[in-house]
């Protein structure tokens, strides 16, 4: 039972890993901005074609992965500059439209470049190598990814609670109009979530595509779609509630891929169920769960609405 | 202004449905003079199934204020129903090779199919707005895309495969082509391939525009401007919010059912989240709260990625000079960067919350300056 099990849940762990560096920057600009950034999971998935071609031009390896991450970071900026900072002051759902009009914008941009193709992505040595926990073989990467990734949400939360600019993004996403009276420059306290967002949702696309191996212009999607939903369901604006969401995310996902076999050997069906169609669906289920019953998520602050 | 309480009707709304008329006249000629591979009747078939789903989502984001992204699912179940219903009996055998000819053993009207798309999409959309429509805002917006995603899932099941042909195609059920009136011959004798699917259009999106201008529809205005005035007015939320749920769902259905018939299948894995986002993008760029915006983007939309900037996906050589850049996917990029312009630029769109007749009458009060005003 427990070998059938474990696979599946030592990649559940890894893809609920890197779902929650991508949800990360959900939360941490919905809780700035209010605003769903639909675009994140492209951003998530131009960084990988950055890496393809990158390698594919010569540049080495090792270069190439600090250079994707300052260059995802960019995007990040840029597209904030361009798409959302002009509608500031607009209707919240204007810039929800904008986001969604980013997303379509890189997808066809990335569908022009690569023509629609699979790219193969470049197999970085050492992560890819194969090992053996408990029997049961894997990925490097699949072990790196969760230590990675509470090693880098400590990093984070050790920035937002004892650093200057970290107190200033407290303070936005408690009050933006008052910090703004009390001299935080809020554009560039904006700028920073946005660019710690996406390089942290670049260092997952480079953990994620290793484990996957083909990047197409439409790979952002469902992650970023799930990434959003593990932020919701542990309280959007928590980082540590997003990452306990992820990892739920990640591991249920992948034990639904498994239950037919899982459920098959435990002796309770008796032939194939094609549960694996509801990974996906899943993940909204619960979403659409935890919203009925506690829309502010596992870790989210309680909202009352004023006249 | 956008409301229309004179009992009786003005000039502007007679020109209006004159204008209406004429274009249906116009494409009733057309059709029978043109050969009907032309480009133009796929863009106003398509166009027209596109209008009709995308009113339905603008009663919804641009009149109600509920900004709902589960188009898609809707338009799926509606979709399905059309194809399951009307798929003849004979052919069943063929469709559902791998379930022994499926459950469903008969056949439909295809009217009576398409209203019955209509009538699933709304039973549907009341089960979930039970749940979904007490959320707010952005809330409500990541629910309904994630019902969207469950309905597609469940549709691809393979145990519903005997009724839903599983993940494979739905097919050999009646399209648009089917309108033709043909002679004893199989020879076309009239054309209404394209007139059909514009009328089933056009009907449909009068009935959306008779309930804007009732009471019911002006309750859904108030609710979108200020939801607590409106129920402080004595507006009944929870009703009037699952209603205009339930009637824009109706349409969205019936939308499906059309856009079966235009593609001649019905996958569900073609009805991703992107349908929805390029619908949603379509009411954007007609203008939030514009019917009239909604079927001319529609057109607009269609006509430019099916048609106008076709050439840009293809090498062109003007003289000796090869254009740059030009090949297979750039239409898209220059049409990102177009809705791009239109979001940040022109967020009040086309129309903005104009309709045709706001026009006529802006035309009318310019030649009447000077004159006696009304």
């Amino acid at each position: 039972m427990w070998n059938t099990v474990f696979p599946y849940l030592l990649s559940g762990i890894s893809v609920g890993g890197q779902y929650a560096l991508i949800a990360i920057g959900y939360t941490m600009v919905y809780g700035i901005l209010r605003l769903i950034n639909f675009a994140h999971g492209d951003v998530f998935m131009v960084a990988g074609i950055i890496m393809v071609y990158m390698a594919a031009s010569g540049v080495p390896l090792w270069l190439c992965i600090p250079l994707v991450l300052v260059l995802t970071a960019l995007i990040g900026f840029v597209i904030e500059r361009v798409a959302y900072k002009p509608l500031r002051t607009a209707p919240r759902m204007s810039a929800m439209i904008s986001a969604i009009g980013v997303s379509y914008t890189l997808q066809n941009l990335v569908l022009y470049v690569t023509g629609g193709l699979n790219q193969i992505y470049p197999t970085i040595p050492w992560i890819s190598d194969s090992v053996t926990i408990f029997g049961a073989t894997t990925k490097m990467v699949t072990v790196i990814t969760p230590i990675l990734t509470i090693v880098l949400v400590v990093a984070l939360v050790a920035l937002i609670n004892h650093t200057k600019i970290g107190m200033a993004m407290r303070a936005v996403s408690r009050d933006f109009e008052t910090s703004q009276l009390m001299g935080i420059k809020i554009n560039r306290v904006i700028s920073t979530t946005f660019v710690i967002g996406t390089f942290l949702a670049g260092v997952a696309s480079v953990l994620y595509f290793t484990n996957y191996t083909t990047v197409i212009q439409t790979s952002g999607a469902m992650p970023g779609l799930k990434a959003f939903v593990a932020a919701v369901f542990g309280g959007i604006g928590s980082i540590p509630g997003a990452v306990v969401g992820a990892f739920i995310i990640g591991i249920a996902e992948n034990i639904i891929k498994g239950l037919d076999i899982i459920l098959f050997k435990a002796g309770i069906i008796s032939g194939p169920m094609g549960l694996a169609t509801f990974s996906d669906a899943f993940t909204f289920a619960l979403l659409i769960i935890i919203l009925a019953v506690k829309p502010t998520g596992l870790f989210g602050e309680k909202i009352t609405d004023k006249v | 202004m956008t409301d229309m309480k004179k009992k009786k009707m003005d000039s502007a709304t007679v020109i209006s449905i004159v204008i209406v008329l004429a274009l249906y006249v116009l494409v009733f000629v057309a059709e029978q003079i043109i050969p009907a591979t032309s480009m133009l009747f796929t863009v106003i078939k398509k166009g027209a199934t596109y209008a009709l789903v995308a009113v339905s989502m603008n009663l919804l984001n641009g009149f109600t204020g509920i900004f709902s992204l589960g188009q898609a699912g809707f338009m799926l179940v509606g979709a399905y129903v059309y194809g399951i219903f009307t798929i003849p009996v004979v052919s069943r055998m063929d469709v559902y090779q791998y379930y022994s000819g499926g459950l469903v053993q008969f056949t439909l009207p295809v009217f009576v199919a398409m209203l019955l798309s209509g009538l699933a999409a709304a039973f549907l959309a009341l089960l979930i707005g039970l749940p979904v429509l007490r959320l707010k805002s952005d809330y409500l917006a990541i629910a309904t895309l994630g019902f969207a995603e469950i309905i597609r899932a469940l549709f691809q099941w393979d145990k519903l495969g005997p009724i839903t042909n599983g993940s494979n195609m739905l097919r050999l059920f009646p399209n648009f082509n089917d309108f033709n009136i043909r002679n004893a011959n199989g020879d076309v004798v009239v054309y209404l391939s394209t007139l059909v699917p514009l009328l089933i259009a056009g009907v449909c999106i009068f009935v959306i525009i008779l309930l804007i201008n009732s009471t019911y529809g002006r309750a859904l205005r108030a609710i979108k401007d200020d939801e607590i005035a409106a129920e402080a007015m004595g507006i009944r939320l929870a009703s009037h919010k699952r209603l205009a749920f339930c009637i824009s769902s109706f349409f969205a259905g019936v939308g499906g059912a059309m856009l079966a018939m235009y593609q001649t299948t019905v996958q569900a894995k073609s009805f991703t989240t992107a349908m929805t986002y390029e619908i949603l993008l379509i009411v954007v760029i007609g203008g939030i709260g514009s019917v009239t915006g909604s079927c001319m983007s529609s057109f607009l939309f269609v006509a430019c990625s099916e048609w106008w900037l076709r050439f840009l996906d293809q090498k062109q050589v003007i003289g000796d000079f090869e254009v740059p850049l030009l090949r297979n996917g750039f239409r898209l990029v220059v049409f990102s960067i177009i809705i791009m312009i239109v979001v940040l630029f022109f967020r009040q769109g086309i129309m903005g919350r104009k309709e045709l007749p706001d026009l006529i009458r802006q035309l009318q009060g310019k030649k009447a300056k000077g004159g006696a005003s009304k």
